[in-house]
C-alpha cells in the first residue's frame, strides 16, 4: 500500500492498543508484534488505514494488540475475508496475519487462491511447526517423526514448505524471516508492504511451551553464518564465517540441483557462485526448500514479480463499466421485452 | 373431415395448461420459454414451471434424460403453473412415458412419432409402441413426424441430419404457437440475434419455426383439435415484462444497494439453482456492482463480511448444502453485528439431495443452524416477482438493525416466470446508511443503538475510529474480549433482542385470503403462495369458513400472528418439506399446527392443497 502521510510523526505507541498481550513469557509472537510496531511508524503508515485481520489460533489474536483497525475472524479465512475488504476499499492497507495450521491445514485453500489472485496485501505466516492454541498437536510443518499429543508415537506426515507452497500458488512475493531478527524481519516487512499484490512472509517463529527450539538448527547464534542464507538481490549468495573460508551456492553441473561450495577450494572462484536474482521463479524455488543441516536457509526476498493485483483489475471493470451503462434502474427493469396492459 | 376452420373460429378457452416434455438435448427449455414470451405478449396472465434433470445431457432417450416446461395461460389471474396439463408434447417415448399420467384425460397430446423407434422404445421401457396400440384412445392424439418434417423444411440450408434436427423443437414450437394464436414474429426477431454470427443455423431455425405453424395452417388437423384463442386477462394497466425469481432477485438486490446507498459485493460460489444470480449481477457492473466468484462456499460468505465491514453491503447467494458450508462464517456475523444477505434458493436435500428440483427444506437450518446461540432475520419470497421487493426488504433489515438476513427462496421460484408489473424506482422510500465519522465520547464497536440495540456500522479508514472486532465474546460496555459469565449472559439476551425488536419494526401480519376468524387457517411461506391462494379461493367459494395468511418473514413472526392463528378452529401449513413451519408455530404459539407436507421436488398442486382442506373442514364440523 502507498503511505499516505498522517498530521503528525507517530511513533511506536500510537500502534500499540490498551489490551494486555497474552501470549505465553518468551513466545516468538512478541518479537513480531514488537517489530510491527515500530517499524509501521517509520513508514508513515496511519492506522485508520492500516487494518489487520487474522485466523484462529495464537498467532492470530495480533490484531487485539495493534492500534489500528483489526478483525479477529473464524478459522483459515482470513484471506477471504481480507478480498471482500479491498474489493470494497482497495485504499486500505491490510495485513493477513495466520499460523501454519491456520493457513496451510485449515486455510490452505484460501492461501492458495489469495495468492494466485494477488489481492494486494501483506500475508504474514507465524511458522512454529505446531498447534499452540490447543496444546501442542503437530501441524502441517511438523517433521515426520515429531512426538505430539496426537501422534504419540511419532507424526508420519510429509511436512509441507511454505514458501515452496507459496511458489506453486503463483505467488509473486515470497519472503522469509526469522523471529528474534529485528534488523532483517522489519525491512523484510518494510519490502513487502511496498510490493503490490499478495505479499506473501514465512516467519521462523519459537513457540516456548509445545515446540521450544524447533528452529534451532537455523538460528543457533554459534552457528548462524553455516546455517542462514541472507539474500540479497544482484549479490552472489555467500554465507559463512567471516574470518573462515566464505561458501556459496551453485548450480551443480549438469543438473537443475543446488550445492554448496567454498570459495578458494576445488578452483571455486567468487565468480562461480550464483547471483541472487529475485524475478528469477525457478531460482526462487530452489532456493526456498533448502534446509540445514545439508543447506543454509535462504532468508529474506526470495521473488519479486511485480503483476497487476486482483482488487485494481475488477475495480477497472466496474469502474469501465460505470462509464458505458447503464446506470439507470428503471432503464434496466424495462430493458427487453416489456408489454403495456391499459 | 372437417375443413379446417377460419381464424376467427377459433374456439375460446378460459385457461391452458401446456407441457413440453423432450430429450434434455431437445431444446424444451427454450421453446418453453419462448412460448411464454408471446404468451405474455397476447396479454395472458400466466406462470411456468420449468423442470429439468441434474445431468446436462443425460443419455439421450433415457427416462432421466427427459426434460420439461410447463406453462399455465389465462384469461384471468392466475397463481400457478396448473396442477395438470390440457396439451402435453412429447419429442420422444421417455418423454411420453414419464408425463402421460399427468396429463388430463382427453387431452391433447402431440407426439413426434419420428422418433419412435425401436431403441428409444426400449430405453423408455416401452414393449411396443404406444402409438400403435390403444393406450393413448384416451386423448386427442396428433401423431406427427416432427423430424422428417423439420428435416424438409431445413433442406436448402445443407446442414446435414444431425444439424438439421436441432430445429424440430422450433417447428413443434410453430404448431403449437398456430394452434393457440400465437404470434411467431418475437421468436424469429429472437433467433436471427441469437445466432447473429451463424445465419445458417438462424435460417434454418426460422424456416422450421414457420414450417410448424403453416402445417398448423394448412394441414387438415382431425376433428375437435383447436385452433383456439385465449383472451387477453385483466391485468392492473401498467407496463408489465417477464420475470424469473433469480432475475428479480439480482435486481433486487441492485436496487437495494442504490437505496442503501452504499456498493455491492457479491461472493458467490457456482450452485445450481442459485448460479444464475451470479451470473445477472456480474452483468450489472455498470451499477457499481461488484462480484466475485469465490473459490468455495466459505470464502464467497467471508468475502461478504469483509465487505460489509468495509461498508459496502456485503451478499451472498446459495442453495442448502452452501448454507451449511457458511453456518460458521455466518454465525461470526451474528457476533459481529454486521450486515449480511445470505440468499439461500432452497433445493432438495439432504445432502446434494434434488439439485435441480424445488423444496422448502431449509427453513430450519436457517432459523436455527449455527453453534450457539445465535438468532439472525429470516424472509422469505412468495413469487418470482416478490424476490425483488424482498431483496430490498432484507437489505433495509440488514443494515438498519446491523444483522445477518437469510433471504428464502426455492427453485421453483428462481426458474418459474411470471407476468409482473414493473415497479418504479422513486415508489421507494430509501434507507440511505450512515458510517459514523466522528468519535463520540467512550466510543467502542459494540455501543448501542437504544431503540434498535443496532451498534455503529463503523469503517475502517475512519480516522478515530479504530476498533477490534471478532468472534470472541465482547464486553457490553466497552467491546474488548469478555470471558465474565455474566457479561455473556447479558450479550446473548442482547443479540436475541435486538433481533425479536424487527418485529417492531414490522407491519402486523395481516389475512392473505378470507376472513379473520373461521374453521380453518391455512398458513404458508414461500413459494406456495399461488397453489394456497387459489385453493383457499375454491374453498372459499364452495363455502368454507377459510383463510390464508402468507408468511415473508419467518424470524421473527411479524406481530398479530399468534392472534390470527387462535382466530380458527384448526390451524393447516402446507410446505415441501417434512414439517418445518408447523414445528416453529407449535413451538411459538402453542398452537395444534397441522402439516401438510409433498416432499417430492414438485410444487403443490391446488388440488393437493384443496384436499387438506376439505379434510380439515370435517374434522371441524
Amino acid at each position: 500500500m502507498s503511505p499516505s502521510e498522517p498530521a503528525k510523526k507517530l511513533t511506536r505507541k500510537d500502534f500499540v492498543s490498551d489490551q494486555d498481550v497474552r501470549w505465553c513469557p518468551g513466545c516468538g509472537d512478541y518479537a513480531i508484534l514488537a517489530t510491527i510496531q515500530r517499524t509501521l511508524p517509520k513508514v508513515g503508515a496511519d492506522p485508520a488505514k492500516t487494518v489487520f485481520v487474522s485466523g484462529i489460533g495464537c498467532s492470530s489474536r495480533f490484531p487485539y494488540y495493534m492500534n489500528t483497525y483489526g478483525f479477529h475472524s473464524i478459522h483459515g479465512r482470513a484471506p477471504a475475508f481480507a478480498t471482500g475488504l479491498k474489493l470494497t476499499n482497495p485504499e486500505l492497507d491490510v495485513w493477513l496475519i495466520t499460523g501454519d495450521g491456520d493457513g496451510l491445514s485449515i486455510g490452505g485453500n484460501h492461501l492458495m487462491h489469495i495468492l494466485r489472485r494477488n489481492v494486494d496485501v501483506q500475508m504474514i505466516l507465524f511458522n512454529n511447526r505446531i498447534y499452540g492454541l490447543t496444546k501442542g498437536q503437530y501441524s502441517p510443518t511438523s517433521l515426520v517423526g515429531l512426538r505430539s499429543p496426537s501422534t504419540p508415537l511419532g507424526s508420519v506426515d510429509m511436512p509441507v514448505t511454505p514458501a515452496l507452497l507459496a511458489l506453486g500458488a503463483g505467488a509473486r512475493f515470497v519472503a522469509r524471516s526469522v523471529d528474534t531478527l529485528a534488523k532483517h524481519l522489519g525491512p523484510t516487512f518494510i519490502e513487502a508492504r511496498e510490493h503490490r499484490g499478495t505479499s506473501f512472509i514465512e516467519v521462523l517463529q519459537n513457540c516456548p511451551v509445545f515446540h521450544d527450539g524447533a528452529w534451532d538448527h537455523v538460528k543457533d547464534k554459534k552457528r548462524t553464518s553455516e546455517t542462514m542464507l541472507m539474500l540479497e538481490h544482484g549479490k552472489p549468495m555467500l554465507f559463512g564465517d567471516k574470518d573462515g573460508p566464505q561458501k556459496g551456492l551453485r548450480l551443480k553441473p549438469n543438473s537443475l540441483e543446488l550445492e554448496v561450495v567454498t570459495v578458494g577450494e576445488d578452483g571455486v572462484s567468487e565468480a562461480d557462485i550464483l547471483v541472487h536474482d529475485e524475478t528469477n521463479r525457478p531460482m526462487a524455488f530452489l532456493l526456498a526448500g533448502l534446509e540445514p543441516p545439508t543447506f543454509p536457509m535462504a532468508l529474506g526476498v526470495l521473488l519479486r514479480e511485480p503483476a497487476p493485483t486482483y482488487d485494481a483489475s475488477v475495480l477497472a471493470q466496474v469502474e469501465a463499466a460505470k462509464q458505458q451503462g447503464p446506470t439507470n434502474l428503471d432503464e434496466l427493469l424495462h430493458s427487453g421485452h416489456t408489454w403495456t396492459v391499459e | 373431415m372437417d375443413t379446417f376452420p377460419q381464424p376467427d373460429q377459433r374456439e375460446a378457452l378460459d385457461s391452458v395448461v401446456i407441457r413440453f416434455a423432450g430429450d434434455s438435448g431437445d431444446g424444451m427449455q427454450l421453446t418453453g420459454s419462448q412460448f411464454t414470451h408471446s404468451t405474455a405478449l397476447m396479454g395472458n396472465d400466466l406462470a411456468t414451471f420449468p423442470d429439468f434433470p441434474a445431468e446436462i445431457r443425460a443419455p439421450a432417450g433415457t427416462t432421466y434424460g427427459v426434460s420439461g416446461f410447463q406453462i399455465h395461460f389465462a384469461s384471468h389471474d392466475i397463481m400457478t403453473p396448473g396442477d395438470a396439463p390440457d396439451v402435453l408434447v412429447a419429442m420422444n417415448p421417455a418423454a411420453l412415458k414419464t408425463n402421460l399420467g399427468d396429463l388430463k384425460s382427453g387431452g391433447m397430446l402431440i407426439v413426434n412419432n419420428g422418433a419412435f423407434i425401436k431403441g428409444n422404445l426400449k430405453k423408455a421401457g416401452y414393449e411396443q409402441s404406444p402409438l400403435d396400440d390403444d393406450s393413448l384412445s384416451g386423448y386427442r392424439v396428433i401423431s406427427l413426424d416432427i423430424q422428417a418434417m423439420t428435416i424438409a423444411a431445413v433442406e436448402e440450408f445443407n446442414l446435414g441430419t444431425k444439424d438439421a434436427l436441432r430445429s424440430k423443437n422450433m417447428w413443434t414450437l410453430g404448431l403449437v404457437l398456430w394452434l393457440f394464436g400465437r404470434d411467431y414474429q418475437p421468436t424469429v426477431e429472437w433467433l436471427q440475434q441469437k445466432f447473429a454470427k451463424k445465419p445458417e443455423i438462424a435460417g434454418a431455425n426460422v424456416a422450421a419455426l414457420k414450417a410448424g405453424h403453416a402445417y398448423g395452417e394448412t394441414a387438415e388437423l382431425p376433428s375437435g383439435i383447436g385452433p383456439y384463442e385465449v383472451p387477453k386477462a385483466k391485468l392492473e394497466p401498467g407496463a408489465y415484462r417477464n420475470i424469473t425469481g433469480n432475475d428479480a432477485l439480482a435486481w433486487g438486490l441492485t436496487a437495494a444497494s442504490q437505496l442503501a446507498g452504499v456498493k455491492l459485493v457479491l461472493g458467490s460460489y457456482p450452485i445450481t439453482p442459485a448460479s444464475s444470480v451470479l451470473h445477472a449481477l456480474a452483468k450489472l457492473k455498470s451499477f457499481g456492482v461488484t462480484t466475485f466468484q469465490a473459490e468455495d462456499e466459505i470464502a464467497a460468505v467471508c468475502a461478504a463480511i469483509g465487505a460489509s465491514w468495509g461498508g459496502a453491503l456485503g451478499i451472498t447467494t446459495t442453495s442448502g448444502p452452501g448454507v451449511a458450508l457458511k453456518g460458521e462464517a455466518i454465525g461470526l456475523a451474528v457476533m459481529l453485528e454486521l450486515p449480511l444477505i445470505v440468499v439461500d434458493i432452497q433445493r432438495g436435500g439432504p445432502s446434494t439431495g434434488l439439485p435441480t428440483k424445488t423444496e422448502q427444506s431449509d427453513l430450519l437450518q436457517a432459523v436455527y443452524g449455527r453453534n450457539g446461540d445465535s438468532p439472525l432475520c429470516v424472509l422469505a419470497a412468495a413469487t418470482p416477482g416478490d424476490c425483488f421487493y424482498m431483496a430490498i426488504e432484507a437489505a433495509r433489515i440488514t443494515t438498519k438493525f446491523m444483522t445477518p438476513v437469510m433471504l428464502l427462496t426455492d427453485g421453483y421460484l428462481a426458474n418459474g416466470a411470471e407476468p409482473w408489473k414493473i415497479p418504479k424506482m422513486a415508489d421507494f422510500e430509501p434507507f440511505e446508511v450512515e458510517f459514523p465519522t466522528e468519535r463520540p465520547e467512550g466510543f467502542h464497536p459494540y455501543l448501542r443503538d437504544p431503540e434498535t440495540l443496532a451498534r455503529p456500522w463503523a469503517i475502517p479508514g475512519t480516522p478515530g475510529l479504530e476498533h477490534r472486532i471478532g468472534g470472541l465474546e465482547k464486553h457490553f460496555d466497552s467491546g474488548n474480549i469478555s470471558y465474565d459469565p455474566d457479561n455473556h449472559h447479558k450479550m446473548t439476551k442482547t443479540r436475541a433482542a435486538k433481533v425479536q425488536g424487527i418485529a417492531k419494526d414490522l407491519p402486523e401480519q395481516d389475512i392473505t385470503e378470507g376472513d379473520a376468524s373461521g374453521d380453518v387457517l391455512v398458513v404458508g411461506w414461500g413459494s406456495t403462495y399461488g397453489a394456497i391462494v387459489q385453493a383457499v379461493r375454491r374453498a372459499r367459494e364452495a363455502g368454507g369458513a377459510v383463510s390464508h395468511v402468507h408468511l415473508r418473514h419467518l424470524f421473527p413472526f411479524p406481530r398479530k400472528l399468534g392472534e390470527h392463528l387462535r382466530n380458527f378452529k384448526k390451524v393447516i401449513v402446507p410446505e415441501m418439506n417434512n414439517g418445518m413451519l408447523s414445528k416453529m408455530l407449535r413451538s411459538e404459539f402453542l398452537v395444534d399446527a397441522q402439516g401438510v407436507n409433498k416432499i417430492a421436488g414438485q410444487p403443490f398442486k391446488v388440488s393437493e392443497i384443496e384436499a387438506a382442506i376439505a379434510a380439515a373442514l370435517e374434522t371441524v364440523q
